[in-house]
């Protein structure tokens, strides 16, 4: 039992980090009404910036800060100049051009910081682990992901629904024209917006950094979870996207852990060890294909939010 | 009238041939992964070739070399359609590298049907030492079951009864564990695969180890995943409370970036830095003075491939149709390696020592693996017998 908790704030950990990023693809697909790709481009900028501030200033927390404004100016720049003539286009457009815009960050990554990749090293004392409760351990910094990942989603929900920005990014993504036509800078909301998906985006890979490499292309593996993600929850809802992702994260974490030891009482052992972690990460793509034939808009569709 | 004529210079060209083909320089087609979390390991290869090209004045058997580097992304299908493009367009010699056994099985089909010579300086695929051995292949490395058994040699002797095994699921993931269990006495209380290479979290897995309460745990994560590996374990505090044991995961490529972190960690392996031979010293120092860093195992078998290459070239005097020749000189294994007692077995791996190495901080702050032990002397894989070369 205790065995099957600590799989779950695995599980739990994983999906705060999907979280993040599938916060940030559903706002800009639900208000600005765009197919991003280039989001992974802007979770794998966040982990490098972080790491090179981190190096320079010898601190994880002002290189984490440093990282994170450095995102959020990078996804306006890219905005400005990339996305904005992809407005009012149809998503085959969007599919294309953001993707370009990925091939593109991945060989400007390569050519700033080399092909090897880095490393971003955690303060001592987060390396370590602590009693949960009485029997079961668990990593300090994993704790720590889970609970600014908390802070940040209840931030986003409160900026979203109680805020006059808000209110205006809301009225954006339901009329367009109307709250231009109310005096609204509707192209600097839209740039914000970006702004801020893109900050959340470098946030999730700079959170991760410490776990995982920092590495060309580490964004894309986890961008295809994150779409899965805004498919299961429903694109554009927030609390979806919240809901989506501790469940693709508790699922995909428990099939690792508990269906190749399930198999292996019905097949034998090498058999088992082979089929067990492919036949665990399909799990969740049974889950969205389920979703789709079932309930098409989502678990939280769009007009609810 | 000009019919013999043409017929006469068709004759002279083709006298003329193996003259000429004395004077064109040899091709070396280099396959390894230069991207990715991986590109360190071929970095490192690259440098260790380079450097031994240097040490032999740039020339093999007295031809000027041109090498050709190719990146396999650590796909088997990239890097068949690279080994292809080197055979088929570049029209190499000879073809040198692979670190990663999927990617090399999925090559050898090409290069044994083109006849290419071939020096695999990491991939030890068991299939490779046993049954799909040739003639035209050769390896400077090891068979992957040799590190793992040496291990469990070890472990044994150290009293360990109960272990946990963690390995990728690929070809050499598989070869690690079987290894392991070949020599291991104790009980195996858990094993676990994970993908190949884009999983680089272990939280999963890591709740498992700590479940299951073994002796101790051993792993196989060669590069940027073994450092993330060894990370993950020291966050989950199970660092100073089950030993880890591995193989091909803290080497002299990741232990800059693990520092403390894998200090004391112990694993065996058929070539250490501190090796006391001269070819070995030389290797060393010139590698450290050129690129200001310790070379790996992964360059190590790949700077004693130069020296292969040039005796083998040497021996049929340049001429590299003569494919007879040169394998026969290369399974003498004439040429001075980093390794003491290097010979090749009927299934061309080597016949070599494997020691007990440990990491350890040194006086000046900066890290590396000493030799404490010899493990296994002359080990051989265990698959030679099922090559049909004798």
């Amino acid at each position: 039992m205790l065995y099957f908790i600590e799989q779950c704030l695995n599980g739990v950990q994983l999906g705060m980090l999907l979280f993040l990023l599938a916060a940030g693809l559903t706002l800009i697909f639900g208000i600005m009404d765009l197919v991003n790709l280039a989001h992974g481009s802007l979770y794998m900028l966040g982990a490098y910036f972080a790491a090179t501030f981190a190096e320079a200033t010898d601190s994880f927390v002002i290189g984490a800060i440093l990282a994170l404004a450095a995102t959020f100016v990078s996804g306006v720049v890219l905005e400005i100049i990339a996305i904005r003539p992809l407005y009012g286009r149809n998503h085959l457009d969007h599919v294309l051009g953001t993707f370009g815009i990925l091939i593109f960050f991945n060989d400007l990554v390569r050519l700033i910081w080399g092909p090897a990749g880095m490393t971003l090293s955690l303060p001592s004392e987060m390396l370590n682990a602590v009693q949960v409760i009485p029997g079961i351990y668990y990593p300090v910094y994993r704790l720590v992901i889970i609970a600014v990942s908390l802070a940040v989603g209840a931030l986003l929900y409160f900026t979203v629904m109680r805020t006059r920005l808000g209110m205006l990014i809301r009225a954006g993504a339901s009329n367009r024209e109307m709250v231009g036509a109310l005096g609204i800078n509707i192209k600097l909301l839209y740039t914000l917006v970006f702004g801020l998906g893109a900050a959340l985006a470098g946030f999730a890979g700079l959170m991760q950094a410490p776990i995982l490499m920092v590495q060309i292309g580490m964004g894309e593996n986890i961008l295809i979870l994150a779409f899965v993600v805004i498919i299961i929850g429903g694109v554009g809802s927030i609390r979806g996207a919240f809901v989506a992702s501790i469940l693709v994260g508790l699922i995909d974490t428990i099939g690792r852990a508990f269906v190749p030891d399930m198999l292996r009482s019905v097949l034998n052992a090498s058999g088992a060890s082979t089929l067990g972690p492919a036949l665990a990460s399909m799990l969740i793509y049974v889950l969205m294909a389920g979703i789709l034939v079932f309930r098409p808009e989502g678990l939280f569709p769009a007009a609810t939010r | 009238m000009i019919r013999p004529m043409l017929l006469g210079s068709a004759v002279l060209a083709l006298v003329a041939m193996p003259a000429m083909s004395q004077q064109k320089t040899v091709k070396i087609g280099f396959v390894s992964s230069f991207s990715g979390p991986v590109a360190v390991i071929g970095n490192d290869m690259r440098n260790s070739f380079e450097l031994g090209l240097d040490h032999v004045g740039r020339k093999l058997g007295g031809l000027p070399v041109e090498v050709i580097y190719e990146d396999d992304e650590i796909k088997p299908d990239v890097g068949l359609q690279k080994t292809q493009k080197l055979i088929q367009s570049d029209h190499v010699d000879f073809l040198v590298g692979y670190i990663w056994s999927n990617v090399m099985l999925a090559s050898l089909p090409a290069m044994v049907d083109s006849k290419t010579m071939t020096v695999i300086t990491n991939a030890g695929a068991s299939q490779l030492a046993g049954d799909q051995c040739s003639p035209y292949v050769f390896s400077t490395s090891f068979q992957n079951d040799q590190v793992p058994a040496a291990v469990g040699t070890y472990m044994n002797t150290k009293g360990i009864k109960s272990v946990f095994l963690m390995a990728p699921n690929y070809t050499a993931g598989k070869d690690m564990t079987t290894g392991f269990k070949s020599t291991f006495k104790g009980q195996i209380v858990g094993e676990e695969y994970t993908r190949w290479p884009d999983q680089l979290d272990f939280s999963a897995e890591l709740s498992k180890i700590r479940a299951a309460k073994p002796d101790a745990v051993y792993v196989f994560y060669p590069g940027g995943p073994g450092v993330q590996f060894m990370t993950q374990y020291a966050q989950a505090g199970l660092k100073g409370q089950i030993p880890l044991y591995s193989g091909f995961t803290v080497d002299d490529l990741s232990l800059p970036r693990l520092k403390d972190l894998a200090v004391g960690s112990q694993s065996a392996m058929m070539w250490v830095s501190d090796l006391p031979n001269d070819t070995n010293k030389k290797f060393v120092s010139d590698y450290k003075a050129k690129y200001k860093t310790l070379p790996s195992f992964y360059g190590a078998d790949t700077y004693d491939a130069v020296a292969l290459l040039n005796d083998a070239v040497t021996a049929v005097n340049g001429d590299l149709t003569n494919k007879e020749g040169m394998r026969k000189e290369m399974e003498k294994a004439n040429f001075k390696s980093v390794r003491d007692g290097f010979k090749f077995n009927n299934n061309h791996v080597p016949i070599q020592n494997f020691y007990l190495e440990e990491a350890r901080k040194d006086d000046d702050g900066s890290y590396s693996l000493h030799t404490l032990s010899t493990i296994v002397k002359d080990d051989q894989d265990a698959y030679h017998t099922q090559c049909p070369m004798k």
